[in-house]
């Protein structure tokens, strides 16, 4: 092929790659327009007001760090981050467990897999619904479901969400009832991993428990990673079961006071947005500081194949 | 012995253990649903009766609820039916529309910034709502459009759902380049590519966004409880919402019977989108 023939093909190469740049833009700008003016614009936004005070009727007034440092002499709001960290320590470890051990009980030809898989996944698709929070108040309630069971055993106790120590038990409890999605996921997982692992394993006298911590969890860990990384951003932004379950309060005695909860409170009820604001970024960095945690813990104990 | 058999034996499991299972599962499947046929029961029973009936047989069949509850808020709860409907539908159309042309260039297009922007793609995921809600609150507000659907339907047309574009990206990444390839040595261009050749073979990944879609948007209470404060727009969760603030304990039976009515559309996708639902979430989550 001569220089020249070859320069022509590679401009036109060219201009068929700026054509097919242009082809590629107009796919994308849909989710460009909502990428720069439905998340950029707006968190450089948030972020401004964050220095601010502002009410939405005043214009919004520099006022440097002050909304930061009021946050961290706020009792209520490090309260609120007490309270929503107590939840996701808690119930997202539990809620992974429930459902890998679910999962690994279902796994491998069991008879009525997939009715058993449908009644354990059915609850995390209604469990983020106000309806379900609406049953679970009257649950844990004072004459509630649980309580009506305890009295025929004789024994009487509290109302369940109207006491402080155990309020936010409930709302835990609720989520780790909706544990189906990751164990959908783990079930694929499962299904992915080699039989002959595990016989060959038992020929070699390995018993189930060391099969499970040898073959079962190395295995699984990068599903178990993808599953945790995804329920702790999920968890930290909890809102509707709290509320809900408080009557909107985060009550009693605060002990359901999410983070998100206060948020709302601060910026809508009491339209202080700039505040809000404020705790909104401070939701951002806890967040991108567990993700990122994360990761850096999952050089230690996540095991790719290849 | 052969391997052969050790293999039968070590798969074969005695029927006692089998036995075992199905008993957890049993036990273990009735106490998760327990208390949604609790529910269910008691819409029908008398609102006294809630709070002393722990069992799940019906004696009498009470429509009462029923009725109660359609009435006692400031709309009938048809015309919140209706408006969770509404929203639905625009959700569903605007992320199939929107994520799908995204995940289109993401997974078969060349062009610059390609990394970048995949990656802060998959970063909007992070990305908490309360980040953005505020000033996305002033603006819409400014626009006087609180109290419309825009400010919720939207986003939807903007393909803001990454976790949507990244299930049909993986999706899409599973059809073989070949069948585009002779599509293009047939003169076909990329949206003829797009619409004749990857969007019927993605068919289950729009289910399923269609699907999730359909449950995020109909559980939704955290936008609709800031955008829509007016009782003419307002969706399901803000409505069942307000049974709270009227009710002392009188108010669980009709309470109860809305709950009802609005968990049913869930479950009857959940009954027949069932195969949509697993076979999305195992593609996002393994690949």
């Amino acid at each position: 092929m001569s220089a020249i023939s070859e320069l022509r093909n590679s401009s036109q190469r060219q201009g068929t790659a700026r054509k097919r740049e242009k082809v590629a833009y107009l796919f994308l700008l849909p989710w460009i327009i909502g990428f720069v003016f439905l998340a950029i614009v707006p968190m450089a936004t948030s972020l401004y007001l964050s220095f601010t005070d502002y009410n939405l009727i005043r214009p919004a007034e520099w006022i440097g760090l002050e909304n930061f440092q009021r946050m961290l002499g706020d009792a209520r709001l490090l309260n609120s981050l007490r309270v929503t960290f107590t939840y996701v320590i808690v119930s997202v470890p539990l809620q992974l467990i429930f459902a890998l051990a679910i999962a690994m009980l279902l796994d491998r030809g069991m008879r009525g897999l997939s009715f058993y898989r449908s009644i354990f996944y059915l609850p995390s698709l209604l469990g983020s619904s106000v309806a379900i929070a609406i049953l679970w108040r009257q649950i844990f309630g004072t004459s509630g479901l649980v309580n009506q069971f305890l009295a025929l055993f004789g024994i009487e106790a509290p109302g369940w969400v109207s006491n402080p120590d155990t309020a936010l038990g409930t709302i835990i409890l609720l989520h780790i009832w909706t544990f189906g999605a990751p164990m959908l996921i783990f079930l694929a997982g499962l299904r992915q991993i080699p039989v002959m692992y595990y016989e060959a394993a038992q020929m070699d006298g390995a018993n189930p428990f060391q099969r499970f911590f040898r073959i079962t969890l190395p295995l699984l860990s990068p599903i178990i990673f993808f599953n945790l990384v995804l329920q702790l951003i999920g968890s930290f932004q909890s809102f509707t079961q709290a509320y809900i379950v408080s009557g909107g309060t985060g009550g009693p005695a605060d002990s359901t006071m999410f983070y998100t909860m206060y948020l709302y409170q601060k910026g809508f009820a009491e339209l202080d947005m700039g505040y809000a604001s404020a705790m909104a970024w401070g939701l951002v960095i806890i967040i991108g500081a567990f993700t990122a945690l994360n990761f850096i813990a999952s050089r230690w104990w996540v095991f790719y194949d290849d | 012995m052969t391997t052969d058999t050790m293999t039968r034996s070590a798969r074969a499991r005695s029927p006692l253990s089998s036995i075992l299972r199905h008993a957890v599962m049993i036990v273990g499947g009735l106490l998760m649903v327990y208390p949604l046929l609790w529910l269910l029961v008691s819409s029908f029973r008398p609102p006294d009766e809630i709070f002393k009936n722990p069992g799940l047989i019906l004696t009498s069949f009470d429509f009462s609820n029923y009725t109660e509850g359609w009435n006692a808020l400031a709309r009938p709860f048809g015309s919140y039916l209706v408006n969770s409907t509404i929203l639905v539908l625009g959700s569903i159309i605007g992320n199939l529309v929107s994520c799908s042309l995204a995940a289109y260039a993401f997974a078969r297009l060349e062009f610059r910034g390609k990394r970048w922007m995949f990656a802060a793609m998959l970063l909007t995921i992070m990305i908490p709502i309360h980040v953005i809600i505020v000033p996305q609150y002033i603006f819409f507000s400014q626009l006087h459009l609180v109290n419309t659907y825009v400010p919720l339907l939207l986003p939807k047309f903007l393909a803001t759902d990454a976790f949507f574009v990244f299930l049909m990206v993986q999706f899409i990444r599973g059809i073989p380049r070949e069948l585009d390839e002779a599509a293009r040595i047939d003169g076909a261009g990329h949206w003829r590519i797009f619409f004749q050749v990857i969007l019927p073979l993605m068919v289950p990944a729009l289910a399923a966004t269609a699907i999730f879609t359909f449950i995020g948007s109909w559980n939704d209470f955290f936008s609709a409880l800031i955008y829509l404060t007016d009782a003419d727009v307002q969706t399901v969760p803000v409505a069942l919402r307000s049974f709270i603030d009227t009710s002392g304990s009188s108010s669980f039976g009709p309470m109860f019977a809305m709950s009802i009515v609005s968990l049913l559309p869930v479950f009857l996708v959940f009954l027949f989108g069932q195969r949509y639902l697993v076979s999305g979430i195992a593609t996002t989550g393994l690949k």
